[in-house]
């Protein structure tokens, strides 16, 4: 049992891990869907991060740009605020917007943009200048660049929404599969609920290894993608960083190059403006408003207009023809230049110059930047490099560059602008022949390039990570390095061109980074949360599966052990009862033995130890016949009966057995059966008698001296509504209350039922009840014993187990009987149940369900006779307790007596006359009291002489001696001592005794029945036995049967050829040859043959009854099976054999 | 004259108990003898001489299968206790059928030794019966002779 409930308990455990396990995968989801966001929010933040770097950085180029602009004009305006020339400069002030405006960029504002729209909008609202004056290449650039990252940036979200949705299907598939798998294994174990059958359960098994595999794979399946997962996620994220990475370069050196181009081109602009204003104020006035000195000083105080210039210097155009003139104007020869190199060289003095060959025309310079004064009177057309330039120059009216070269005194490299100057103002189409002719002067700045490059840089953000070179490419075979260092990873470069307004000349920019790629952490973190993650879920399913496999193990062994448990509790159980079995036969020959010893000559002393002998050998007998039954209950192999019963026979059986018991120790018993109790109902009356003879065989045991038992039977239903009880007994009882000390049998106070009652289901069950062929009833054992201890009470339907260990000793007994007690009620589909106070009593209830009997015809045929005697007439019961009264009326009513109930001698006087015609009047013992007696005896001899029949009187006694009854038989005064308890055998006894003055007429009656029935019969007696069939021939005879006997069942066959000629046939069943049985079954057939063809004759069917040493259940029923009528017992007895007769022949006699 | 009837009377009331207090006879006697009337003078001793005719024949037939030692036929010897059981249970031969029912145990037990020593005991006991029985109708035809009846004897 305790195993059967482990293994259930077991089993709604494991079901509720499976509840668990099921939150796993979903916790498993969380996770993913929490780390896959978390990614993208870092990703995001730190694109936006990016942006706006980048935007301040064209925030503060704008903002130079600005300054710078602003501080020329004031520069330009301070200079010539004291010569009264602002008129003029003024006109010149309104043409550069135009200029501006030739660089051809545009402004397109992407509206779209609003974050960095409104950004830069605020640098705007900061400047003071209008936006149309200076067109922001940079800004422009800043504008078109977050829409790069934008457009990364809608990339990259769809990818990684992607890889989301991969996640959550991956995982959701994982949980889908290994749910079913989870869940299909239990629903085999639910369909496959018959363990026994070792086939079921090896294929189980295997359905459950086949399972635990499929896991198994699954798991692995599940960690692969993990895996595959977390790598394929670095891959894509690490190829995601070097693309912005390359994309971060490009931007940077893209934006690198178009500053650097940007600056060189406002330094352009302002030599050219230079030009311009040398043009206006030297060329333009006359006396020029400009000398060396104006020049020089001007252009030191706007040297910070062109930071990336070390000089300039301004050279006129003079021809051969006025070179003479020109020299004596300046009073200085023209000068050749010395070497290549024309510039700033230390130490070099111009006078040390040699005079400029002859020519065509020279390009003297006439003023000069302070830090190249040493250069004035040089000619410009000397040198190799600068006269290209020149030329260059002034045919394309444009700022022409020099190829770079190294600068003397920075030992930079560097290049030379130059631009011509001419006198007048050019259409824009003009062509090279009238620009070389108005060509009057050149203007000359050079430039140096590392510098100008570095303080860019500077001004650049992110110019630690950034490598910058700058290559003149206009000759396509050898490049020429302008600016850069060599450190930094060459593997990766980007390449942007740079145009310096110089169409002839090419240049470009490479950058590249200064550090190695580092580290990408950013994909490599998130990829090995993933790869954590997977082994953790990994691991938890492994554990999980192990744990699965366990379980399932360990529930396979508990189901063996299980089955091996139930098949050890059947088996020892059927031991006992086999080994029961097996005592008790050779008990039973020692029992006959000892009692054939005793009925040997035996001295007292050895008749003492036979009896005794043979009283321990009974009690092994009853004992083990109790073991029996338990065993047999517990193996599930006791049946009950189901025939139709007296309850009210077994009852008085009961009593009867156990009244010697009882009177011996004065206790009062007695048996009331409500008068709902149908006559015969169908059950187990050998179980209901031993239930019945084990509770009161209890209750006699535990009471002394005094007090009494009371039996009762009560229809379930009548219990069940309280408020209305009709039964008289049943009333008085309950109205009693809780209060023990109410009306009892004896007087001495008792529990009250009610309490078990109250908790029987049965009795208010309400189902069954519409039913009306079973019937419910309440049987009661009520005494006024030493009650069973509190404690104990517990375990009182516990085999073996007594209330405590000196019961045994004090009483007897083993406990078994109330343990089987209650098992046969449960039998009966009843319930057990008891309450019991120590000291005042116990009271033993039960209920069961009987059948309905269809006949209502009774039992007691035996008494029929008598009950005819009696019925109608009236008693009066004189007894002090009213309930003993009617138990006493009750008894009564079973003879169909009816009778009165007064409670005293006394008022029994009072009423006797009016009650005329009493048969008899029955005192009760306690109520006896001489005086009163005397004056009813009077009023009663009265009556006596008016009527036929004396009225008997009768007292009713629990226990008085053979003396006593003599003496008060003698004494003239009572007719007859009945002694209790009460039972229809004994009242009739008496009453026959008392009324009809013991004449014995049945025996004769009945054999003048039996004779009236069996007489002119025709019998055929089969029985090979000799003298059994003599015997059996001259029973009959004597009945005035006509007997034929016959040796076999051969020749009975031959015999009893329909139609027939006897009447009925006694057939032994144990027979040589042919038995009755099979006689029996072929006399049938040959029966039925003759019915089925036609023939119909009034005797078609001969009564067999079968002659039998030994009457059980079995044999009847095998009789009855082979068409047998009954049975009688053999020899015969007169009694049986009338009653078997009886059914045959009644209609007959 | 009456004396000696009555003298014999009581003395064969006296030695009918006795064989009831004994055990060799039951209630079967009595019903048997209540068979015996004024159509079947002879009943009772006509069913006895049947029986104890029954008794030499199975006795001697069991002796026979028990004498074979190592094949006794325990069925043949089963079937014929059977009988002989059948046979004093009918004529209320308390002790032969006590033995009987013994018997029959040990036959189907198979023990060979207890059949013996049961088949000996019967064999004692029927004739014994037989003995006693014929003393019983010795003294019957005494008090017909002596011109009296012989009394019906109420065991109870």
């Amino acid at each position: 049992m305790s195993i059967t409930r482990e293994l259930t308990s077991k089993k709604a455990e494991e079901s509720k891990g499976g509840v668990k396990w099921i939150k796993k995968p979903l916790f498993f989801m969380i996770m993913c869907c929490l780390t896959t966001s978390l990614v993208i929010v870092l990703l995001m933040s730190s694109g936006k991060e990016e942006e706006t770097g980048s935007c301040n950085g064209e925030a503060r180029v704008l903002y130079r740009h600005q300054n710078v602009t602003r501080s020329e004009i004031h520069d330009l305006v301070s200079l010539f605020s004291d010569s009264d020339q602002v008129t003029s400069f003024e006109c010149r002030k309104e043409s550069i917007p135009g200029m501006w405006a030739n660089y051809g960029i545009t402004c397109s504002l992407n509206m779209r943009l609003e974050k960095e729209e409104t950004q830069c909008g605020h640098d705007n609202s900061k400047s003071l200048i209008p936006w149309n004056l200076i067109n922001p290449s940079g800004l422009q650039q800043s504008l078109l660049h977050p829409e790069n990252h934008r457009e990364g940036l809608d990339w990259d979200l769809p990818s990684y929404l992607r890889n989301t949705w991969w996640c959550l299907i991956f995982g959701l598939l994982v949980c889908h599969k290994i749910f079913v798998s989870h869940s299909k294994p239990p629903n085999e174990i639910e369909g496959k609920t018959n363990l026994q059958d070792s086939l079921a359960q090896k294929q189980q098994q295997r359905a459950c290894r086949g399972a635990g595999k499929w896991r198994k794979n699954i798991l692995l399946l599940g960690v692969i993608a993990g895996v595959s997962m977390s790598v394929w996620w670095f891959w894509d994220s690490n190829q995601k960083i070097i693309l912005q990475r390359r994309e971060t370069l490009e931007n940077m050196c893209d934006e690198r190059a178009r500053v650097l181009q940007d600056q060189f081109n406002v330094s352009l602009n302002h030599v050219h403006a230079l030009s311009i204003l040398v043009s206006t104020f030297h060329h333009g006035k006359t006396p020029s408003a400009i000398d060396q000195k104006t020049f020089g000083e001007y252009t030191e105080r706007t040297n910070f207009e062109r930071p990336l210039t070390s000089g300039v210097a301004y050279a006129l155009k003079v021809p051969h023809s006025k070179r003479e003139q020109f020299e004596k104007d300046h009073g200085w020869t023209i000068k050749k230049m010395e070497t290549e190199d024309q510039t700033l060289v230390q130490d070099c003095v111009p006078e040390n110059f040699d005079p400029a060959p002859i020519q065509d025309e020279y390009a003297p310079v006439i003023f000069a930047q302070e830090t190249v004064s040493h250069i004035v009177s040089v000619d410009m057309m000397s040198g190799q490099e600068d006269r290209e330039n020149i030329l260059r120059a002034r045919a394309s009216g444009k700022g022409v560059l020099t190829s770079p070269f190294k600068l003397l005194k920075s030992n930079h490299l560097g290049v030379v602008l130059t631009f011509a100057v001419y006198d007048t103002d050019l259409p824009a189409d003009a062509t090279e022949e009238q620009r070389v002719e108005a060509t009057i002067g050149y203007l000359g700045a050079s430039y140096d390039m590392p510098s100008l490059v570095e303080k860019l840089l500077h001004q650049l953000a992110s110019k630690q990570t950034i490598v910058v070179d700058v290559y003149d490419t206009s000759n396509a075979s050898g490049l020429i390095k302008m600016y850069g260092t060599e450190i930094g990873d060459t593997s990766e470069e980007y390449i942007s061109s740079l145009d310096f307004g110089d169409p002839s000349r090419k240049h470009e920019m490479r950058c590249r980074f200064k550090d190695k790629l580092p580290i990408p952490w950013t994909a490599i973190i998130p990829s090995g949360l993933v790869l954590i993650i997977t082994f953790l879920v990994g691991y938890i399913f492994h554990d999980a599966i192990s744990r699965i496999a366990i379980v399932e193990e360990d529930c396979q062994k508990m189901m063996k052990l299980k089955a091996r448990a139930e098949a050890a509790d059947i088996a020892k159980s059927q031991f006992l009862a086999t080994v029961s079995h097996e005592i008790r036969t050779p008990m039973n020959g020692v029992l006959g033995m000892l009692k054939m010893l005793m009925d040997t000559d035996l001295d007292a002393k050895q008749m003492d130890y036979a009896q005794t002998a043979h009283g321990s050998g009974k009690d092994l007998i009853s004992l083990i016949n109790e073991v029996l039954d338990q065993a047999k209950i517990e193996s599930g192999r006791l049946e009950l009966e189901n025939v139709p019963f007296d309850m009210r026979l077994v009852l008085d059986n009961v009593s009867s057995l156990l009244s010697g018991k009882a009177n011996e120790k004065g206790i009062e018993l007695a048996v009331y059966v409500s008068s709902q109790v149908p006559e015969v109902v169908v059950g187990d009356p050998s179980r209901f008698r031993q239930i019945i003879t084990n509770l009161v065989g209890n209750s006699i045991k535990f009471t002394r001296e005094k007090g009494h038992i009371f039996i009762s039977v009560h229809l379930a239903e009548e219990v069940r509504e309280s408020v209305n009880i009709k039964d008289a007994v049943l009333r008085q009882r309950l109205a009693v209350g809780s209060s023990a000390s109410g009306e009892t049998v004896s007087g001495f106070p008792a529990v009250n039922a009610w309490g078990s009652w109250e908790s029987f289901k049965t009795i208010y069950s309400t189902e069954n009840h519409t039913c009306d062929r079973i019937i419910k009833l309440l049987v009661t054992v009520e005494d006024t014993g030493v009650g069973i201890p509190l404690d104990a009470q517990g375990r009182i339907f516990t085999p073996f187990m007594q209330a405590d260990s000196s019961t045994s000793r004090t009483y007897g007994g083993t406990g078994i009987g109330l343990s089987i007690s209650k098992r046969l009620v449960e039998l009966m589909q009843g319930e057990m149940g008891f309450v019991s106070r120590p000291g005042i009593g116990s009271t033993f209830s039960f209920t069961g369900v009987f059948g309905k009997a269809e006949t209502t015809s009774s039992f007691n045929t035996k008494f029929d006779l008598a009950i005819q005697e009696f019925k109608g007439l009236r008693a009066l019961v004189i007894d002090t307790r009213n309930i003993r009264a009617e138990v006493t009326r009750y008894h009564l009513q079973r003879l169909g007596i009816c009778a009165d109930i007064v409670s005293s001698l006394r008022t029994a006087c009072t009423c006797v006359n009016k009650l005329g015609g009493l048969a008899m009047v029955l005192i009760d013992k306690d109520a006896w009291n001489k005086k009163d007696f005397e004056l009813l005896d009077g009023l009663l001899n009265c009556s006596k002489e008016t009527t036929t029949r004396p009225t008997k009187i009768l007292l009713l006694a629990t226990s008085a001696t053979l003396v006593e009854r003599s003496e008060m038989k003698s004494s003239g005064l009572v007719d007859e001592v009945v002694i209790k308890p009460l039972r229809m055998s004994v009242l009739i006894c008496s009453l026959q005794e008392t009324l009809v003055n013991g004449k014995k007429r049945q025996p004769s009656r009945k054999r003048t029945n039996l004779g009236h029935l069996l007489r002119e019969k025709r019998i055929l007696v089969v029985d090979d036995n000799l003298v059994n069939r003599r015997v059996a021939e001259g029973a009959l005879k004597k009945y005035g049967a006509i007997v034929t006997c016959v040796e076999s069942g051969k020749a009975a066959l031959a015999m009893l050829k329909p139609p027939h000629n006897f009447d009925a046939c006694f057939m032994d069943l144990q027979m040589p040859e042919m038995d009755g049985f099979e006689a029996t079954r072929r006399v049938r057939d040959l029966e039925k043959k003759k019915i089925v063809s036609g023939e119909m004759y009034s005797s078609w069917h001969v009564p067999i009854l079968a002659m039998t040493a030994d009457v059980i259940q079995a044999t009847n029923e095998e009789c009855v099976k082979c068409g047998m009528d009954g049975y009688v017992s053999k020899p015969f007895e007169e009694e049986a054999l009338y009653a078997a007769v009886a059914k045959f022949f009644e209609s007959d006699g | 004259m009456d004396a000696h009837v009555a003298q014999l009377q009581m003395q064969y009331r006296n030695y009918i108990l006795s064989l009831y207090q004994q055990g060799f006879l039951d209630d079967q006697f009595t019903e048997l003898k209540s068979l015996q009337d004024d159509g079947s003078p002879d009943f009772v001793a006509e069913v006895l001489s049947l029986f104890f005719d029954d008794c030499v024949k199975l006795v001697g037939n069991m002796a026979r299968a028990l004498d074979q030692i190592g094949t006794v036929d325990f069925c043949q010897v089963g079937a014929n206790v059977h009988q002989l059981k059948g046979s004093s249970s009918s004529v209320g031969a308390k002790r032969v059928k006590g033995l009987c029912i013994n018997f029959k145990e040990l036959c189907e037990a198979k023990n060979y030794e207890g059949c013996v020593r049961c088949l000996q005991q019967v064999d004692i006991e029927y004739k014994t019966l037989k003995a006693k029985l014929q003393d019983m109708f010795n003294l019957e035809k005494q008090i017909v002779q002596a011109g009296g009846i012989v009394p019906q004897v109420d065991i109870n």
